[in-house]
């Protein structure tokens, strides 16, 4: 049927996650919590993580085009990112934090931003991967669950 | 799972469950229903812990900001169990807020991070966290959360039996009980212990007083020597307050001041052993170097009059303690009891921490009084030290402060703690003890006072400390308790054949007076020593306190008096910023393993052991057989702390040797 199809899609999108390392193993532990109460806790807590870090990402871009910032609140920053990256399962993305995050101990601003910028990438192909993803979930799962 | 968890934690939980709190549900399916306390600023982890926490089968309350989660748990005290935080907040840093949370409610605290950093894991140990969870957090680490707030319970209740409320004949062999803390066993202990604590009054029992509110009783010292003889002769782990009472055959003593002396005099006792803190973080105040000189002198008045008067021996020891007080982080409440107590006490504690190598308790008194050339203050800085790390282990560890000296008499005490008694006297007397009884621990026990009587005072060793070992009369009773006073003199102590007072001291005074001699020549390496101690890095110290507190946590028996102390002693070696608390440490855990020969391994000290690995090392040689390192197990965690110990203890080690050379001179004069 079209729900089976459609959970066969869902599997394999989900099982490219993992395949590309795009997402690790915490998300399944995520998924692991979700349960009849919360059916939909995995999404809630990507949109939470995508609201709350485009805010974070804003600010240090915007931080970066000024002349003053400083490595100090960028590693703030990052540090905050990381903590929900990592949470969430965001394998890429918290690669990518590290790398900048070690670039900038260095004391490499330059580095720092082209990190940053690096890290960007794999957080925007994330949730551009993910949001279909929650999206064909939801759809399927309502005809079904109600 | 928590249900059926729960039921076998009851059945299990044993001696702590006196006031078990019959067929409470909570206990019956402990952990679940546990309240949790969540603080993070980030939205994401928030939800995601709160949902782990929620599926551990916890009660959970969240917030994003410190300020608020602050005045939660003001308003509601007995609100919450543990409290979970993050590190990097806006409003406020974790730490602090942890900071507040201990100081205020005394409540576990969990911190995490997404930062693995060394160096903020170590703030977190020494602002004493109980536990530091890396993000991103699994829900398998949040499962044993629990394990927290039993433990702490279960001290709590422990330190609360001690303060004399309980009467349990058993309330000492608690420490040994310690180790079992298998958290089948800490549920029973939890509930008691929460119930105990909330019916009593939440507030820190521990340090006392709450107790006694009956009319103040002095503690002349007359009547701690009575007290310490009544100890002595049920023995330390068989003395309940009743039958103290009863042998001290006072009028108008009452038994909860028995108790509550008990308990400070255990305190002290293990402060003795364990305490190799720096004088500043324990209220090792009678420790202080500085007060040395003032403490010598109260004590030939006291030696002369065979008694020291109440108030003044308070005084020195207030103002002994007072000073550490001060500084330390940690509550002794009690210091003024103490002081004459510990004053007391050091001999005692010689005497006890040599039972193991000696059979005559007397004896022991003797030694105690001997190698403890600490001045009273510094006694009861010991003692309360000792006490307050709560178990002997710890005390060997708080000591860093006096390198050497402070280490043998902890390390001693520390061990004997383990045992459960020891706490009282063996942890001072264990070093002087373990002198006489062979021929070789002459080394190991001078190292052993030497450091003992650190333990209390770093500084002391440098100067005033002396003080004790010109006077002899008067300080031999003094030195005793003061371990840590003389730097160099484990036995100048010994030698204070002044003191009438305690009999069965002045023929070993005697004795020691020749020691003392000979120490008071050998002080001066001594000084050197710990001159060298002091400048050893503080990192090392730092080092040494992970280390310690590492160990600590593995160590069985004392584990939850280790943690304790621990942390307390880390936090104090780490607040003293002083480098010799490592080296005291180092050097104690080395006394310590040195004098008891072999006791010591047994202790959670192992750990420490392995850290003073170094230390002892280079002690062996002079300590000859008890090899060191034989009795520590290499459990250190860290490598690079020890290699960092071993450096140091490389540049002590010629130090040292000059210390040992006294040895020859020795402790056999001491009568067995």
């Amino acid at each position: 049927m079209e729900s089976k199809h459609v959970n066969q899609q869902i599997a394999a999108m989900r099982q490219s996650f993992f395949d590309e390392e795009v997402l690790d193993e915490f998300f399944s532990q995520l998924e692991q919590l979700e349960d009849q109460n919360n059916p939909n806790f995995v999404e809630e807590v990507f949109t939470m993580y995508f609201r709350d870090s485009t805010t974070l990402l804003e600010t240090v871009e915007q931080a970066m085009k000024t002349i003053s910032i400083t490595l100090a609140k960028m590693d703030k920053i990052l540090h905050q990112l990381k903590g929900s990256s990592a949470s969430v399962g965001a394998n890429k993305v918290l690669n990518e934090i590290n790398k900048t995050r070690q670039v900038l101990e260095k004391g490499n601003l330059e580095g720092t931003k082209a990190g940053i910028w690096e890290m960007r990438k794999e957080y925007d192909s994330l949730k551009a991967k993910l949001e279909p993803y929650f999206q064909l979930k939801q759809a399927n799962s309502v005809p079904q669950e109600k | 799972m928590n249900s059926s968890s729960g039921k076998s934690y009851m059945s299990t939980a044993s001696s702590s469950v006196l006031w078990k709190a019959g067929g409470d549900v909570v206990a019956d399916q402990f952990p679940a229903g546990l309240r949790v306390l969540l603080v993070d600023d980030d939205p994401t982890c928030l939800m995601i812990l709160e949902k782990m926490l929620k599926a551990c089968q916890y009660n959970v309350t969240k917030c994003n900001r410190a300020e608020t989660a602050l005045s939660m748990l003001r308003e509601n005290r007995n609100g919450f169990d543990i409290v979970i935080s993050d590190v990097h907040m806006p409003d406020m840093d974790g730490f602090k807020l942890l900071e507040h949370i201990g100081l205020e409610m005394d409540l576990p605290v969990i911190m995490m991070s997404a930062d693995d950093g060394k160096n903020v894991v170590m703030k977190g140990v020494t602002h004493g966290a109980c536990d530091y969870l890396i993000k991103p957090v699994r829900i398998e680490a949040l499962k044993n959360i629990w394990q927290h707030v039993v433990r702490k319970r279960k001290n709590e209740w422990k330190d609360f039996e001690q303060s004399g409320s309980v009467e349990e004949g058993d309330r000492q062999p608690k420490q040994s009980e310690d180790a079992d803390y298998s958290s089948s066993a800490n549920e029973g202990n939890w509930k008691s212990s929460k119930r105990r604590k909330d019916d009593e009054d939440e507030n820190d029992e521990r340090d006392d007083t709450s107790t006694l509110k009956k009319p103040r009783v002095v503690w002349s010292v007359e009547l701690h020597q009575q007290f310490v003889a009544a100890v002595n002769q049920l023995g330390i782990e068989k003395a309940v307050p009743k039958k103290i009472l009863e042998l001290m055959n006072v009028p108008g003593l009452t038994r909860e001041n028995v108790a509550s002396h008990l308990q400070k005099y255990r305190l002290y006792l293990r402060r003795l052993s364990g305490v190799s803190q720096h004088p500043s973080n324990l209220n090792n105040s009678f420790m202080n170097p500085q007060d040395a000189t003032f403490g010598p002198l109260d004590l030939q008045a006291l030696a002369a009059t065979g008694q020291l008067p109440a108030q003044s021996l308070a005084t020195l020891q207030a103002a002994g303690l007072g000073r550490s007080t001060a500084k330390s982080g940690i509550p002794m409440p009690l210091i003024d009891q103490r002081n004459i107590f510990s004053f007391e006490n050091p001999k005692l504690r010689f005497g006890e921490a040599q039972q193991q190598h000696v059979s005559n308790n007397k004896q022991t008194n003797l030694l105690h009084g001997i190698p403890t050339t600490m001045e009273p203050k510094q006694l009861a800085g010991l003692h309360h030290t000792a006490q307050s790390m709560g178990n002997m282990n710890m005390p060997v560890l708080s000591h860093g402060s006096q390198s050497s000296q402070n280490n043998p008499l902890l390390m001693q005490m520390a061990q004997p703690q383990a045992r459960g008694q020891m706490l009282n006297d063996s942890t001072v007397g264990l070093a002087p003890r373990l002198l006489s009884p062979r021929g070789q621990s002459m080394l190991s026990n001078g190292m052993a006072t030497n450091v003992s009587t650190r333990n209390g005072v770093p500084e002391n060793i440098r100067a005033p400390s002396y003080n004790p070992v010109s006077q002899t009369s008067s300080m031999l009773n003094f030195p005793m308790n003061h371990t840590s006073e003389l730097p160099g003199n484990s036995f100048p102590l010994v030698s204070t054949p002044g003191i009438s007072s305690l009999a069965p001291k002045v023929a070993f005074q005697e004795d020691v007076n020749s020691e003392i001699k000979g120490s008071v020549g050998f002080m001066p390496s001594y000084d050197i020593f710990n001159d060298l101690n002091q400048h050893k890095p503080q990192n090392w110290e730092l080092q040494n306190v992970g280390m310690m507190f590492n160990s600590s946590q593995h160590s069985n028996s004392l584990q939850g008096n280790l943690d304790h102390t621990q942390s307390i002693l880390v936090q104090q070696g780490f607040l003293s910023g002083q480098n010799r608390n490592s080296t005291v440490i180092s050097k104690a855990m080395f006394s310590a393993g040195d004098s008891t020969g072999h006791v010591n391994a047994q202790n959670s000290n192992q750990h420490l052991n392995s850290l003073l690995d170094n230390t002892v090392r280079v002690k062996s040689e002079r300590v000859a057989d008890t090899a060191p390192a034989n009795l520590y197990p290499d459990h250190f965690g860290q490598e690079d702390l020890m290699s960092a110990l071993l450096k140091q203890q490389d540049i002590i080690a010629p130090a040292e040797n000059n210390d040992f050379d006294f040895d020859g001179y020795s402790i056999d004069n001491i009568p067995v």
